[in-house]
């Protein structure tokens, strides 16, 4: 890993503005816009995968294995396709706004980390960076609405500014417990002092955090506009809401940008409470850590699945709730979340000031034991109870009864 | 500045110094919730909704005309597609109102009553699953959608078994049915409610329990009894009000009174009497009664003829005039046939329930969000093929 980063050092150092400039791209950037558009690719293929297993189809069978391909044959459709601008848009807004929110999910993989090495830029405070540029994403949302000279997409921009003015609140809110449990903004370093044992992660370090994750995870879950808080672009009311009049690469770009924006918020909240890339099992992760590279590759791979596990329950909430209301979604924001998220915040600190002392030889870490188990025993049994109820549910065996009716259900 | 027309906005709009306009906002007729080609104008301050206009006609195909220039069996086609998700009702209708132009003339069998319960209540469950499913989709949640149309999907594959046709059967025709079920088909039938009835559980677990679903249904769009009898309204649209109205017990047609069911309606346990979530409740627990009736018609299913012999191909009743009604799955479709003798009919007028229905809509709507339009919109169940004939 060292030439890698001797390169950089390099880039940065001596060669001046432009140099600088194009280390930068050739090192980072260059393979960044290829990793994001290889997750783009692969979430959008999961997504007609997940939605089409939920709802007792198959999904793209076609193109590839398993339609793999599907999405990159859409895409180059996409791409192909007139670009069409609509009268009495403001042309240059029309034409600016993919671009715009393409960058704010984009720019925010700077400081999502893969590895202990493997960050492109390990800023000190790189959660409110993370905070400020991932809005900017709502902004290109804004334009296009109203560039685009459609009473639906005028709706759909307002819907996206009210949706991340009020969500930005409970999400910095658990921004800052998090900032508080670690003592730092970066991202390396909020990371690494979750390692050791499973129950050292952040997500089970105080009896709070679980509310914490999840006014987190509600929060990103509108941040990245997807049901039950896709009001923007409400398919059913708003037709396409704020993309509505968008087609071809334009309307692609905004597609990515959403998928991309998934991942990011999945991956950030892998790091901020699962642990980043430490695998939970103190006795490996210490192991890996004396190799460089194998680190970096294994804490990659544990990243990238925490990351797409909760791009899989984003989906898997998109498909089985229904969209709330504006009012509602307003509702649970600032008369529910902002409150517990105040509260968590306030005896988070307080249990992490009075039991996470490095004095009292661990007291933490017990508490995180008790609390990982309590965790775990509860979602058991709750899973239990779920599969025990559903089991007769004729989701579970969709094949089965269509072969029963004589229909030909394609499966080869 | 131009002078303001005086608005009879709520004080939200005029609030400090920031001067807010109302918004005529064009609603269909190509939405994607207005469950076909209807054109809702609403004037909206922001999201919420002032008032509103359905504006109907967009599928007008003369349907009454057309049944005076072709023969009285031939109109059958035609009732097929004014309410295309239950023909089996339309096809009923009118045929009770040409057996009724008859006199006692022409006599149905037993056997072909039964046959026809059992598909209209059938036609019913389909009818309804696509509601509720639709209705899912309307609020934001698309997998029931899907579940339904599993569902409904072995229906119509019955449907098809039996007549032909997956959805415009032209089953029900004068003087009982176009064909008799075979013993397969009974079996299938009964294998399907064996299957259905377990089913209800997926839906209610995906909407009905499902809280963000009670929280964009309950208190949304409050239709209020004397509203709803005011406007003519039937079907589920009146029953969620908590008025008892069908005309299955009512005005027992066919057999009906030989069945053993409930007449299901709203009691406002979501929110209040008359709300979304009891017009959409009413649906579901319909498809259970009239799973019910299926089972008892096939457990006494008579043998005998399956249609009258005196139907041939051409009829010509006799002149007068005849006005039958029956409960469709959106309410009560009426007939009115005239008869001058001829091989045609020489008036047909045909009363809808979508037609009423849709007329409460801006009753209903006002002060709501445009949000909760969509819903409402979805609760009243409209097919605009029979709105607009």
């Amino acid at each position: 890993m060292g030439d890698f980063f001797t390169l950089v050092d390099w880039a940065v150092e001596d060669a001046g503005f432009w140099g600088r400039l194009i280390g930068v791209v050739a090192v980072w950037a260059v393979p960044i816009t290829v990793w994001v558009s290889v997750v783009g690719l692969f979430s959008i293929w999961l997504e007609r995968k997940v939605s089409a297993h939920i709802q007792c189809r198959l999904g793209p069978m076609e193109v590839g294995p398993h339609g793999a391909l599907q999405t990159l044959a859409d895409g180059i459709k996409l791409l192909a396709k007139e670009d069409i601008i609509p009268q009495g848009a403001d042309r240059f807004l029309f034409a600016l706004a993919p671009i715009l929110s393409f960058v704010g999910s984009f720019v925010v993989f700077a400081v999502v980390p893969f590895g202990p090495h493997l960050i492109i830029a390990d800023l000190n405070l790189g959660i409110y960076f993370l905070a400020a540029i991932g809005s900017i994403e709502a902004i290109g949302v804004i334009a296009a609405g109203w560039a685009s000279n459609n009473k639906w997409s005028v709706f759909g921009a307002v819907r996206a500014a009210t949706q991340v003015v009020s969500y930005e609140i409970p999400l910095s809110l658990s921004l800052v417990t998090i900032a508080c449990l670690a003592g730092t903004l970066s991202t390396i370093g909020i990371v690494e002092s979750q390692a050791g044992w499973i129950w050292n992660w952040f997500l089970f370090r105080n009896p709070f955090m679980v509310i914490s994750f999840l006014i987190f995870y509600i929060a990103s879950l509108a941040e990245c506009k997807r049901a039950p808080f896709d009001l923007p672009e409400a398919e059913s009311e708003l037709v396409s809401g704020f993309h509505t009049e968008y087609s071809g690469m334009r309307f692609a770009i905004f597609f990515l940008a959403e998928y991309a924006a998934m991942y990011v918020v999945s991956a950030m909240g892998a790091v901020l409470f699962l642990g980043g890339w430490y695998t939970g099992i103190e006795p490996l992760d210490s192991w890996l850590t004396t190799s460089p590279v194998l680190g970096n590759v294994v804490g990659a791979l544990a990243i990238i699945t925490k990351a797409f596990f909760l791009v899989f329950v984003q989906m898997w909430l998109r498909w089985t709730l229904p969209r709330i209301r504006l009012d509602q979604m307003m509702y649970l924001c600032f008369k529910v979340l902002v409150p517990v998220g105040m509260v968590v915040f306030m005896a988070a600190a307080f249990w992490q000031g009075v039991f996470g002392a490095p004095d009292l030889g661990g007291l933490g870490s017990k508490f995180g034991l008790a609390w990982f188990v309590v965790v775990v025993v509860g979602t058991t049994l709750w899973v239990k109870k779920t599969i025990r109820r559903t089991k007769g549910y004729a989701s579970a065996n969709f094949l089965e009864h269509q072969a029963r009716l004589g229909h030909d259900v394609g499966v080869s | 500045m131009s002078s303001e027309p005086a608005s009879t906005t709520t004080d939200f709009a005029h609030s400090g110094d920031l001067r807010t306009e109302e918004m005529l906002l064009n609603m269909g007729p190509q939405h994607p919730a207005t469950h076909g080609v209807l054109r809702v104008m609403v004037r909206t301050d922001g999201e919420m909704v002032i008032d509103c206009e359905p504006h109907v006609g967009y599928l007008h195909r003369c349907f009454e005309k057309h049944c005076e220039s072709v023969s009285w069996l031939q109109s059958v086609l035609y009732t097929d597609r004014l309410d295309y998700l239950t023909a089996m009702g339309n096809n009923w209708g009118y045929c009770m109102a040409v057996e009724r132009l008859f006199g006692g003339e022409i006599e149905v069998p037993e056997r072909a009553e039964y046959l026809r319960v059992i598909c209209q209540e059938l036609n019913r469950v389909a009818s309804h699953l696509l509601a509720i499913g639709t209705y899912g989709m309307d609020i934001g949640a698309i997998t029931p959608f899907l579940y339904c149309f599993r569902e409904r999907e072995k229906i119509l594959y019955i449907f098809e078994t039996i007549s032909g046709q997956r959805l415009n059967y032209n089953y029900i025709r004068p003087g009982g049915v176009a064909y008799d079920f075979t013993d397969d088909m009974v079996t299938m039938i009964g294998e399907f409610c064996e299957y259905f009835r377990p089913k209800m559980a997926e839906y209610n677990d995906l909407l009905s329990s499902n809280q963000i679903f009670k929280g964009r249904t309950a208190n949304v769009g409050v239709l209020p009894i004397e509203t709803a009898i005011s406007y003519g309204c039937t079907g589920p649209v009146i029953r969620g009000s908590g008025v008892p109205r069908d005309l299955r017990k009512d005005q027992p047609y066919g057999v009906y009174d030989r069945f053993d069911f409930d007449v299901v309606v709203g009691s406002g346990e979501a929110g209040t009497l008359g709300d979304c979530f009891d017009r959409y409740i009413c649906r579901v627990r319909e498809m259970e009664q009239s799973i019910g009736i299926v089972e008892q018609a096939l457990a006494d299913l008579p043998g005998g003829e399956f249609r009258s012999p005196k139907i041939k191909q051409k009829i010509r009743p006799p002149k007068g005039e005849a006005y039958t009604r029956i409960e469709n799955s959106r309410g009560e479709v009426g007939f009115y046939l005239v008869s001058d003798g001829k091989d045609v009919a020489y008036r047909n007028k045909c009363r809808s329930p979508s037609f009423h229905n849709i007329h409460v809509l801006p009753e209903i709507s006002r002060g709501h969000m445009v949000a909760d339009l969509i819903a409402i919109i979805g609760s009243m169940d409209i097919v605009l093929g029979e709105v607009d004939r």
